[in-house]
């Protein structure tokens, strides 16, 4: 018992991991740019198995191609058929942009896509041709989300070659959020004046209207062009307080002198004002008047629902900026976070909860860093937790511990319409602090012999 | 309408065929084509899911985490006992791993899961990667073999050394080395193993009722509810049913050879095909025990008459439907096609990721002149041949649900991720049931497709009234 805990003296294997691989993260930032194909430098498994775990989530086609390696290309070099890939996927898909992500294989065999991307140019340049992008998403080298942060640097980094004329616009690279967050973050910007590039974007690609064909890409994303012109933008306003320093934002900083603003995720009252805030700095208006109500009708909610969660004790996981966001939003309401894991490493997690948690948290939250969800488990029995807050992935351990699991995050595998699940700025905190008391409250409603009606 | 070129791919042209139009010839069992959009996966992935519902073993996938976290439960086999396989393992290979090797990670992680959990036996699978850096997973589990004292058993699968066929038969191979070594001497003569059920939503329950009320002894499930042990005597049993052909022929073929045990292809999707699995038994065993026909045959008899009356009902609604399916195993297609005359309903389009030529040949015999058979498809042809032979309901599984749903389309899970049990007599009440929703929800009236079709035909009785 007394090593419980220490951080894994002896981690060997993963039980139920709290994380994904990262060509995955790749294929969902690609799905988010107008035009887009997601393409995997693989074999054929690895793209299947990322289209069923994204459908069961969107619930929308996930159309991901690859270049269905076999034996002898392992041993001889997946050129050829990656060159053939791209064709096929022209001519059946015709698409304005293929994002191209390795995998372990085509990583440990040391395929060159650089090189093999000029000699397609120079095979096929008469064709007209779709972009390009490439990035390298080892699986054996961090999560899913290294793999998003990766794409939408590469696609910055690979589209936007050169100083745009000032187009007065803002970026804003969201992370891996709903395609109703990317909505809600598009009318914001508007309410305020602003013309936003969001990359990527994934709020129609992802959740698309009934249509009246199969489309074979559908319709939305992130326009090209916009990518092209991003050195051209007033600002960048990057969410994640755990990104890498060589983010998508940084390098607009680098090359372009793009004042960057890396803000925490808009979850909970203060990482929302700040996002708020830096609008009002970049457009130099003041917040207009629906979100000062938006705002105020939270306030008001924390007033009202504090009571039932005050003291409750949940432990939350998923990806490192989700939990930081969720971290920052329970602690404002009262709510302990007992444990904050990831399955990711190496990302700062315990400070950047600290930093956005300062003073409204009562105790400071286990943090840990690769785990998975036996490490959890293992700890969280100690920790006698009220709710869970996290993906669908935590729902075997809820249901062992009879507690509640608000689900957030990616994926959401056993209740509908994750993809329009918000939970960013004002609107979003409110929505979660809803589901959140709800639970609180379900769960006493379903505990209690007497089964008050009003509550 | 025909196929338009920027849909079908030049070098699939081959794998398409339409019955009635010549003899079938269709290309299959190769590789997927880069580009393609197949909705195939991979070798790991054939192992994997046949040996996924083996319960009390340990199924430890050696690689990076992705393989791992993709196939966490991903069926709904269920147990009558342990769920050790519910959960996933993986040695969760690092960068340092790749470079250095995995081996030694790999028996580390063995000796704490092992300890962990006491399986009767671990699977060890491996990975794409694996197969690069060349660990020798044979040595790994042959240490630990001794050291443990369980099996632990390697599963060559790496991903790109094959289409998933060839993870099967690595599946297969790796449960052959368990077979042999339990004791069987109290095996009935009239006895039987189950092999390539699944036990999705508990259907095995239902199947090894059917055989106990004949009085033949299931030894061993394989591997749908499976045990070790039991998979260890099950050379003891008289005779080998094979349902999922792709998955386990090759376990049932390995056992004729080892051990003399016959085997028969059987089916128990439909009312004929498990009506005629259940008197294939009778048939086999009638000379040891003689009133097993009659036994049979009243079962058959009382399970159809409590089944029929009800089939009736849905039939009237769903009477003269078109149906599209595109399924992993083609053997399974053979009864889907059968089930759904017994709803009056006929099928349209019928594709496979893994049938064989023998299986689209049967196909092509079964099916109505027209009928399109597919091998290896992929999200345009999909659309493309459910909007061309205008289907009501699509087959499949969670990847092509969305294709059907986007065409307003009813679509049934026949997948292994379905939560319904669709196997035996109730089983075909269920899979009624489950079309009869799909097809006649009110919701696809507001579907663009239908809804605009319907706008057409509403104008064109306009102008027809006005002239």
């Amino acid at each position: 018992m007394s090593k419980v805990k220490t951080a894994r003296p002896n981690f060997v294997s993963t039980t139920n991991a709290c994380k994904l691989c990262t060509p995955l993260g790749a294929s969902l930032a690609f799905r988010g740019v107008e035009g887009a194909i997601p393409f995997l430098h693989g074999s054929q498994g690895c793209a299947t198995y990322m289209r069923r775990y994204i459908i069961s989530h969107f619930r929308e086609p996930v159309d991901i191609a690859s270049s269905a390696l076999g034996e002898k290309n392992a041993i001889y070099g997946g050129g050829p058929n990656l060159k053939k890939g791209i064709l096929n996927v022209m001519k059946k898909y015709e698409p304005k942009l293929i994002g191209v992500a390795t995998t372990c294989l085509t990583e440990t065999i040391g395929d060159d896509v650089p090189m093999y991307f000029g000699e397609f140019y120079k095979e096929f340049g008469d064709l007209d041709l779709p972009e390009l992008v490439r990035v390298s998403t080892p699986s054996y080298n961090g999560t899913h989300m290294d793999g998003w942060h990766g794409a939408v640097r590469s696609m910055v980094e690979q589209l936007c070659l050169e100083k745009a004329p000032a187009t007065g616009r803002v970026n804003i690279l969201p992370s891996l959020v709903s395609c109703e967050d990317v909505r809600h973050l598009r009318d914001i910007c508007d309410h305020f004046g602003i013309e936003a590039t969001i990359l990527p974007d994934i709020s129609e690609t992802l959740d698309g209207p009934a249509l009246e064909d199969y489309v074979k890409i559908p319709e939305g994303g992130t326009p090209i062009g916009d990518i092209k012109t991003m050195s051209g933008s007033r600002a960048t306003i990057e969410f994640g307080r755990c990104l890498p320093a060589k983010s998508g934002g940084a390098s607009l900083e680098e090359r372009f002198g793009i004042p960057n603003h890396r803000l925490g995720l808009p979850m909970g009252l203060r990482e929302s004002d700040r996002f708020f805030e830096t609008l009002e700095d970049i457009s130099g208006k003041a917040m207009p008047r629906r979100y000062e109500l938006e705002r105020g009708r939270l306030v008001d909610a924390y007033v009202d629902g504090h009571k039932y969660i005050f003291g409750k004790r949940a432990v939350v996981y998923g990806e490192e900026d989700l939990v930081v966001g969720l971290c920052a939003f329970l602690s404002e309401i009262g709510v302990d976070v007992v444990l904050a894991g990831t399955g990711a490493r190496n990302k700062g997690l315990e400070k950047a909860i600290a930093k956005v948690t300062d003073g409204v948290a009562r105790i400071a939250p286990e943090v840990r860093e690769a785990v998975d969800f036996h490490d959890i488990a293992a700890e969280a029995g100690e920790l006698a937790p009220d709710l869970l807050v996290g993906h669908s992935k935590g729902y075997r351990y809820a249901k062992a511990w009879n507690v509640p699991l608000v689900r957030v995050g990616f994926p959401i595998h056993d209740r509908f319409g994750g993809q329009r699940t918000l939970t960013l700025g004002y609107k979003g905190t409110q929505a979660l602090f809803d589901r959140v008391v709800n639970a609180v409250i379900e769960k006493k409603q379903a505990d209690s012999p007497i089964g008050y009606g009003y509550i | 309408m025909r196929t338009t070129s920027s849909t079908i791919l030049e070098e699939r042209r081959d794998q398409i065929h339409r019955t009635g139009e010549g003899a079938i010839d269709i290309a299959c069992n190769r590789e997927s084509l880069a580009g393609a959009v197949s909705q195939r996966a991979c070798v790991f992935c054939g192992s994997r899911v046949v040996l996924y519902p083996i319960a009390d073993a340990l199924h430890l996938v050696h690689g990076p985490i992705g393989c791992a976290v993709y196939t966490w439960d991903i069926r709904g086999s269920l147990s009558s006992g342990p769920e050790l396989h519910r959960l996933s393992f993986s040695t969760d290979l690092q960068e340092t791993d790749v470079i250095f090797g995995g081996e030694k990670k790999l028996a580390a992680a063995l000796d704490e899961l092992i300890d962990r959990h006491s399986p009767k036996a671990a699977f060890v699978y491996s990975t794409c990667i694996v197969g690069l850096i060349g660990d020798d997973l044979e040595a790994v589990c042959r240490k630990m073999t001794e050291k443990k004292g369980i099996p632990v058993l390697p599963v060559m699968s790496e991903g790109f050394k094959g289409n998933k066929r060839a993870g099967y038969l690595a599946a297969c191979k790796a449960m052959f080395r368990l077979i042999g070594k339990g004791d069987t001497a109290d095996i009935s003569p009239v006895s039987i193993n189950i092999l390539g059920d699944f036990n999705l939503a508990g259907e095995i329950w239902i199947i090894r009722e059917y055989f106990e009320r004949m009085g033949v002894e299931v030894v061993a499930n394989i591997t749908g509810d499976g045990r070790v042990a039991d998979i260890a005597r099950c050379h003891g049993a008289a005779l080998n049913l094979v349902q999922c052909s792709g998955a386990t022929l090759d376990l049932a073929k390995m056992m004729q050879e080892e051990f003399g045990t016959p085997f028969k292809r059987v089916s128990y999707l439909g009312i004929e095909d498990m009506a005629d699995s259940l008197y294939q038994v009778a048939d086999f065993f009638k000379d040891m025990d003689p009133g097993i026909v009659e036994r049979t045959q009243a079962l058959v008899r009382e399970e159809l008459g409590k089944l029929m009356p009800e089939l009736a009902r849905y039939r009237r609604d769903l009477e003269g439907k078109k149906v599209a399916m595109y399924v992993g195993g083609s053997f399974k297609a053979f009864s889907l096609v059968k089930a759904f005359r017994h709803l009056g309903m006929k099928v349209v389009v019928v594709g496979s990721q893994t049938g064989t030529k023998e299986d689209y040949a049967e196909l092509a015999e079964i099916t109505d002149p027209g009928t399109v058979i597919i091998d290896d498809a992929n999200p345009l042809e999909l659309s493309h041949f459910i909007k061309e032979k205008d289907v009501d309901v699509f087959v499949g599984g969670v990847k092509e649900r969305p294709i059907a749903y986007k065409l307003g389309v009813g679509f049934c899970d026949h997948n292994h991720e379905r939560k319904e049990a669709l196997e035996g007599f109730r089983g075909m009440l269920n899979f009624a049931r489950e079309i009869h929703s799909s097809a006649m929800s009110p919701v696809w009236q507001f579907a663009p497709r239908r809804a605009n079709r319907a706008n057409l035909a509403k104008e064109a009785r306009k102008e027809a009234a006005n002239e």
